[in-house]
């Protein structure tokens, strides 16, 4: 076939390179900008070189803050993504309870990321919060807004409630994508319940199951709003994680340079973690 | 030694999805439930195998009545139109996965598996993945695995309907011969009437949810019982006219009318429905006993060796199929020469009158 060339057909692309542009290149480029120079403000700039990734990457409030991050995420996984499973599992896969379990599971993703924050902040309370008045009953001494233990506890509790609908949704419709006639060839086969999970169910949601670990990935390492009206960070700097720690260097401190320094750190975590999880997932489809 | 269905009949909710049904079945016997989409063949199957529980009626096999028997305790193997695999297990492990559930010792199920992918040709493959197969060999596995356990039922429903034209000839060649001398019953599921009519054995016609005639393919159909037989199992469609038999005739129309012939003599004088198969109309007058027809031409499909002619027969659409090119005009009158000793004469309530 001959295909046609004509130059003019590039003006079809400048819109889509002018938005990103916009929207990402010229924003990003701005963080590149700050992260390299030293301002003093009326728009005077002095070269800094990589003074503030030096300054960022050797700061023990970064390192503890990347610490916080990194076991809050794993925590979220290890329990949103079994969880979100097993539920899907559980779902009724025909009749009428399957849109009021949609229903039910989509309610949570439908909430706005504050007004979660305030619910269970409110919910929580020690003295006039459900939650935390019950388990006070209970004999346990729980006040999140003064243990680091009860505030880990109520943030990571209020996530699961928040995300693990994502992971249930993802994985329910793998689960129903799978035909009826697996299923009846499994049993054909005489094949139990947990082979029937290993060998067909588990295979076939491995793509949706990997999509579903790099959103909670990505999105529990950037969490913020929900955290800050929660616990704002507290007690301490208990539940400030990296993104709560820039904020606070960015506009608390207006320290410019090393929070631009610490942006690009903290994308490039992002970007390289989910670059290299989804490689190896993806890896034997390749071969 | 048999499969028997005693008055079996399904029903969900208000809908009858296989009407009573009763059928003997041969061990060793190679069967074909030929019906078009949704007549309940799958239904049939799911039935004898155990899989469905019929809503009344009971399934004998070999004196023992098994209609409360699951199927993962009779020793059933499925093939689906879908190609069925363990994703991530290879072909040896696909293969060899009914032996390992049957907990069989090593050495037993390397030799069976590798006597079944010698048969179907997978040794090559053994060692790789389904989704690194073509569609032919992934259904070559699933039909392995169904055939390496020794099942006593062998259902096959309608395997090689996703498959492409050359891979479904190849495979329906292999087939019969896969399950020669075997003592399990095959269950054959399938839409096209030249499929039964390729693999022989007994043919039982399903429509809608019932199973119209069932018994050795020739008879079912060259003495189909009803029209509906003679319907299911003809393709192009069997051609229907209503006719009236009388003065030694038979008479479709003032114009158009023959000699009642050696097999329209044997039938009293009356009303009938006439059914002539397509290929025993043909543009070329073989002689003896034919009688000619003119009929406007509405589509000719010409193959290599083969014409089919759909034309307009007194208001009704008839085909003739005849080997050869007659590229005849759309819309041009086409003299057509029809075998009238094969008729076909069906009585008012449908049945074959002979």
């Amino acid at each position: 076939m001959n295909k046609t060339f004509d130059n003019r057909a590039w003006w079809l692309v400048v819109p889509v390179f002018l938005m990103v542009a916009f929207n990402a290149l010229i924003p990003l480029m701005t963080v590149v900008n700050f992260s390299v120079q030293e301002s003093f403000g009326d728009n005077v700039f002095f070269w800094s070189g990589v003074r503030w990734f030096e300054q960022v990457l050797n700061s023990e409030r970064f390192h503890a803050a990347l610490l916080r991050q990194i076991i809050f995420t794993a925590l979220v996984l290890l329990i949103e993504v079994p969880l979100g499973l097993a539920i899907a599992l559980a779902m009724p896969r025909k009749g009428p309870w399957v849109s009021v379990c949609l229903v039910l599971m989509a309610l949570p993703l439908l909430i706005p990321w504050n007004v979660v924050g305030a619910m269970w902040n409110i919910f929580a309370l020690p003295d006039i919060g459900f939650l935390g008045k019950l388990i006070n009953s209970l004999g346990i001494h729980y006040n999140y807004t003064r243990q680091p233990l009860g505030a880990w506890f109520t943030t990571v509790l209020m996530d699961v409630w928040h995300w693990t609908s994502l992971v249930v949704l993802l994985c329910y419709a793998g689960l129903v994508s799978i035909p009826d006639a697996y299923y009846q060839a499994a049993k054909v086969d005489g094949a139990r319940p947990w082979a029937v999970f290993r060998y067909i169910q588990l295979p076939k949601l491995k793509h949706v199951l990997t999509i579903a670990i790099l959103l909670r990935f990505m999105d529990s390492f950037m969490i913020y709003t929900e955290v800050v009206v929660l616990t704002g960070g507290g007690p301490g700097n208990s539940t400030t994680f990296l993104s709560i720690d820039l904020v606070k260097m960015a506009l608390g401190q207006f320290d410019l340079g090393p929070a631009a320094a610490m942006s690009i750190v903290y994308f490039l975590i992002i970007l390289l973690a989910s670059w290299l999880f989804y490689t190896l997932m993806m890896r034997n489809e390749a071969r | 030694m048999t499969l028997e269905l005693r008055n079996v009949a399904k029903r969900v909710g208000a809908q009858t999805h296989i009407h009573e049904t009763n059928l003997v079945i041969a061990e060793g016997s190679f069967n074909i439930l030929l019906g078009t989409t949704l007549s309940g063949k799958t239904t049939l199957m799911q039935l004898m195998a155990g899989i469905q529980k019929p809503s009344s009626g009971e399934v004998w096999f070999r004196g023992r009545n098994v209609t409360q028997m699951p199927v993962q305790k009779r020793n059933v193997s499925m093939v689906y139109q879908q190609f069925i695999n363990y994703a991530n297990l290879t072909v040896y492990e696909n293969i060899a996965s009914p032996l390992r559930l049957a907990k069989l010792p090593e050495a037993e199920v390397a030799s069976r598996v590798n006597k079944a992918a010698e048969l179907l040709r997978l040794v090559p493959m053994l060692q790789r993945r389904p989704h690194e197969l073509s569609g032919g060999q992934q259904q070559r596995t699933a039909i392995a695995r169904a055939i390496v356990k020794d099942s006593d039922l062998i259902l096959l429903d309608e395997p090689l309907a996703n498959l492409d034209y050359k891979l479904r000839e190849e495979l329906r060649d292999e087939l019969p011969k896969l399950f020669a001398g075997r003592n399990a019953i095959v269950i054959y599921a399938t839409t096209e009437p030249t499929e039964a009519l390729l693999f022989g054995g007994n043919t039982a016609t399903l429509h809608e949810g019932r199973v119209t005639q069932f018994g050795p393919t020739s008879q079912t159909y060259r003495r189909p019982r009803d029209l509906i037989t003679a319907q299911v199992f003809s393709d192009p469609p069997i051609n229907t006219a209503k006719v009236v038999k009388r003065d030694g005739e038979i008479v479709l129309s003032e114009r158009i009318k023959w000699p009642a012939g050696k097999a329209g003599t044997a039938i009293p004088d009356g009303e009938y429905t006439l059914a002539i198969r397509p290929h025993h109309i043909s543009p070329i007058d073989h002689g003896n006993g034919r009688a000619m027809v003119e009929g406007r031409v509405l589509v000719t499909e010409l193959s290599g060796s083969e014409s089919v002619i759909h034309f307009d027969l007194n208001g009704r659409t008839w085909v003739s199929q005849s080997h050869g090119i007659h590229p005849f005009e759309v819309g041009s009158t086409a003299r057509l020469y029809v075998d009238v000793e094969q008729s076909l004469f069906f009585n008012a309530k449908r049945e074959l009158v002979t």
